[in-house]
């Protein structure tokens, strides 16, 4: 070592010591990850100019919104542990004012969130109306059906939208809108009745085999189902319609009982109170369900699927009955869409829409009722909310941003369930694992 | 079955036993964990069984409770008033609801449920509200439910916890989990419990009050347990006879006075004294 070379050495070494610091890197990933997002989301080149899509991303101001984006979530991932504990400390404020938490408060809550949830349709116009009946309200129904499957029992489930499929492709044909008729048509409600039974079937055909499989295998076997039945749909053209969907359109939903005749039509409004109805049912009894025998024993199985099983539980059945339930509130989603927007496509159920669903799920709060609904009706509002400023295209590149800063700071969902979150808290604090998942099998019980 | 020199090959059949197991044998590949076991549980007798690490003391459990599968031998299970069924070949839950329930060595609690929620889970299992009743509340899920409460206060009333009902798992003291994991086997209504090691990690306060609580268990509730103990002034108290497995074998058996001065017993836990006769040395 000379005299001469040290300060150049020096030099070397302080700039290693600079990019070998984890922040400095963080930061070099953001803003990479920003100008990716910048190019991706911009305009497109075409071929007399290919170089355009480069040049009005990344060398106009556009560049800039996405560089500061990168950096505010540089800060956001760097300064974790001084704005968690901020956060943490905010949250235990607002659980104070949770109305819904205090069992006095609690009731007279639900009633004025119920009033709101009839009075507030009639202030939209027709665009958020439909939003609010296609895109939120059936999206409430799967969210809170998978919820049961993926919140209550643990099991991960990513072809959770087949089932929906098979609900509205059932429905079509029970009345009459295949290019395969049924032996008598249907009223659209009475094909609830079959709709939701095809889809239970279903889904125990499914779990019957595949839940003695553990996580991984599980959640692969089920991605594989949900292909399965988009390309069914796709392909089988002359039971399904192929690619355009039924060549029928499916009929609304009409009532002629007992001298009461009425028809759901094109109208918004007639279907978001239907809606409404079984949502709000289908929470009371999902609500009595997590609170019975059932509930706990998918609590038990979900954190400790071996001690479950020595107390006496019968965890394949109890995962089987999960999936079953999962499986038909989905099918029962798809009867409403299907009979709401009467022309359904292949193009419903991609694998997309499963992980849309999972996303909602887990953004609200696992195994939490309230929290499947908040997270349907917030990431579904986001898109049609921001619709001026985001490309339907780019939705889900920032689903996955808002996605990744939660899980950085709220793993437990925005509205978790109580379990859930001791669960988390316990599994960080590495006492339990928070999913039967990754529970260890029985090569060592001790 | 006095006798500390007799040998094990001439056990007598027990009159009223509550489980027999059979000469059974349980390899993991290469390695046999238990080799030949024969033992036999009278009804209403506390066994405890002793053997140092690694002497395949939680395999046997494992085995009697449906999570291994020997290769060889057979398991057999008497409940009172009901032909002897075999074990072997059963889905664990299938075995508790048959009546055996255990504990587990290191504790298994749902640590993010209550007290009062564990042992609620247990009982359950012997309740029969489906999904359905239980979505619509129907009147029989909710005797049910009550009923499932009131026997789930008496049991934690039992192990001396009902105070600490709505706490945490998780957060109860060590003793308080092993006496709370008892409660949520005895929920499963068995008529025989294992015990795999209640006093692990338990202070000498704790120790007397399990001593207490398995007592009042075989005596009060007519349950047989089946203990398996490193502390050997519990068993000692507590067994009316002691089962000594070493390396997967059953080395020797009989009265717990009788098997602590067996040399055997003492070979394995002590090793060979170093000029002493190779075999049957009176220590």
């Amino acid at each position: 070592m000379t005299t001469t070379a040290t300060p150049e050495k020096s030099r070397v070494t302080q700039a290693r010591a600079f990019v070998a610091d984890d922040r400095v890197r963080k930061l070099g990933g953001c803003l990479l990850a920003a100008l990716v997002v910048a190019l991706m989301t911009g305009p497109s080149g075409s071929l007399t100019s290919p170089t355009h899509g480069f040049r009005a991303s990344l060398l106009s101001g556009r560049v800039v919104v996405f560089l500061v984006l990168g950096v505010a979530l540089w800060g956001a991932i760097v300064g974790r542990d001084a704005i968690a504990p901020e956060v943490a400390r905010a949250s235990a404020v607002l659980r104070r004012f949770n109305v819904l938490r205090d069992s006095r408060s609690r009731y007279p809550a639900y009633a004025a969130l119920l009033a709101l949830a009839i009075v507030v349709p009639h202030l939209l116009s027709n665009f958020w109306q439909e939003v609010v009946v296609d895109q939120i309200g059936v999206y409430v129904l799967l969210a809170v059906g998978l919820n049961v499957v993926v919140g209550f029992a643990g099991l991960l489930d990513l072809g959770y939208i087949a089932f929906y499929a098979i609900g509205a492709y059932s429905s079509a044909y029970w009345t009459g809108s295949l290019p395969i008729k049924p032996p008598h048509h249907f009223n659209p409600f009475v094909s609830i009745i079959f709709a939701v039974l095809a889809a239970m079937v279903a889904g125990v055909i499914l779990g019957a085999p595949t839940l003695r499989l553990r996580g991984d295998y599980l959640a692969i076997v089920t991605l594989g189902f949900g292909e399965i039945i988009t390309i069914y749909a796709n392909n089988l053209t002359s039971v399904t319609g192929g690619a355009q969907g039924p060549p029928k359109p499916v009929p609304h939903f009409s009532i002629d009982l007992f001298g009461i005749h009425y028809k759901w039509r094109l109208e918004n409004l007639p279907y978001y109170y239907l809606l409404l109805v079984f949502v709000v049912v289908i929470l009371v009894m999902f609500r009595c369900l997590e609170n019975s025998r059932v509930g706990r024993a998918w609590t038990a199985i979900r954190e400790d699927e071996v001690a479950a099983e020595a107390s006496g539980v019968n965890t394949y059945k109890y995962k089987l009955m999960a999936f079953a339930i999962g499986a038909s509130t989905s099918g029962f989603a798809g009867v409403l869409f299907a009979s709401k927007i009467q022309a359904i496509t292949p193009l419903s159920f991609l694998l997309q829409q499963s992980i849309l669903v999972l996303v909602l799920v887990i953004f609200g709060g696992m195994g939490s009722l309230p929290g499947a609904v908040l997270g349907a009706a917030v990431i579904q509002w986001l898109p049609n909310g921001l619709r001026t400023y985001i490309k339907k295209e780019d939705l889900f590149l920032y689903l996955g941003a808002l996605l990744v800063v939660m899980m950085i700071y709220r793993p437990q969902g925005v509205f978790p369930s109580r379990r859930r979150s001791r669960e988390l808290a316990m599994a960080e604090a590495g006492m339990t694992t928070a999913d039967a998942m990754s529970a260890p099998t029985a090569g060592e019980i001790q | 079955m006095s006798a500390v020199a007799e040998p094990l090959a001439a056990q007598t059949p027990i009159a009223d036993p509550i489980v027999t197991v059979d000469h059974i044998t349980l390899r993991f590949g290469g390695v046999t964990s238990l080799s030949d076991v024969t033992l036999q549980q009278a009804r209403g007798e506390i066994l405890a069984v002793i053997g140092p690490n690694g002497a395949g003391k939680t395999s046997l459990f494992n085995s009697i409770t449906g999570v291994y599968t020997p290769q060889e031998g057979s398991i057999l299970f008497y409940p009172a008033g009901a032909p002897s069924t075999s074990v072997l070949g059963r889905k664990v839950h299938r075995v508790n609801k048959l009546g055996i329930a255990r504990t587990f060595q290191n504790i298994r609690l749902f640590s993010a449920l209550t007290a009062f929620e564990n042992v609620k889970i247990g009982i359950e299992s012997r309740q029969h509200t489906g999904p359905v009743g239980a979505m619509l509340r129907l009147p029989y899920m909710r005797r049910e439910e009550r009923e499932g409460d009131r026997r789930a206060t008496e049991l934690l009333d039992f192990v001396g916890l009902r105070a600490r009902a709505n706490e945490l798992a998780a957060s109860l003291p060590y003793g308080a989990q092993r006496r709370l994991e008892i409660a949520r086997a005895l929920g499963t209504q068995p008529q025989l419990l294992l015990l795999d090691e209640p006093a692990a990690g338990t202070n000498p306060v704790e120790k007397q009050e399990l001593e207490a609580l398995i007592r009042h268990i075989n005596a009060e509730m007519g349950i047989s347990i089946l203990l398996i103990e490193h502390d050997m002034r519990l068993v000692m108290s507590v067994a009316t006879r002691v089962v000594v497995l070493n390396f997967g074998k059953v080395i020797a058996e009989g009265r717990p006075t009788d098997v602590q001065r067996n040399p055997a017993v003492v070979e394995a836990y002590l090793g060979k004294p170093p000029d002493a006769p190779a075999e049957g040395g009176e220590s």
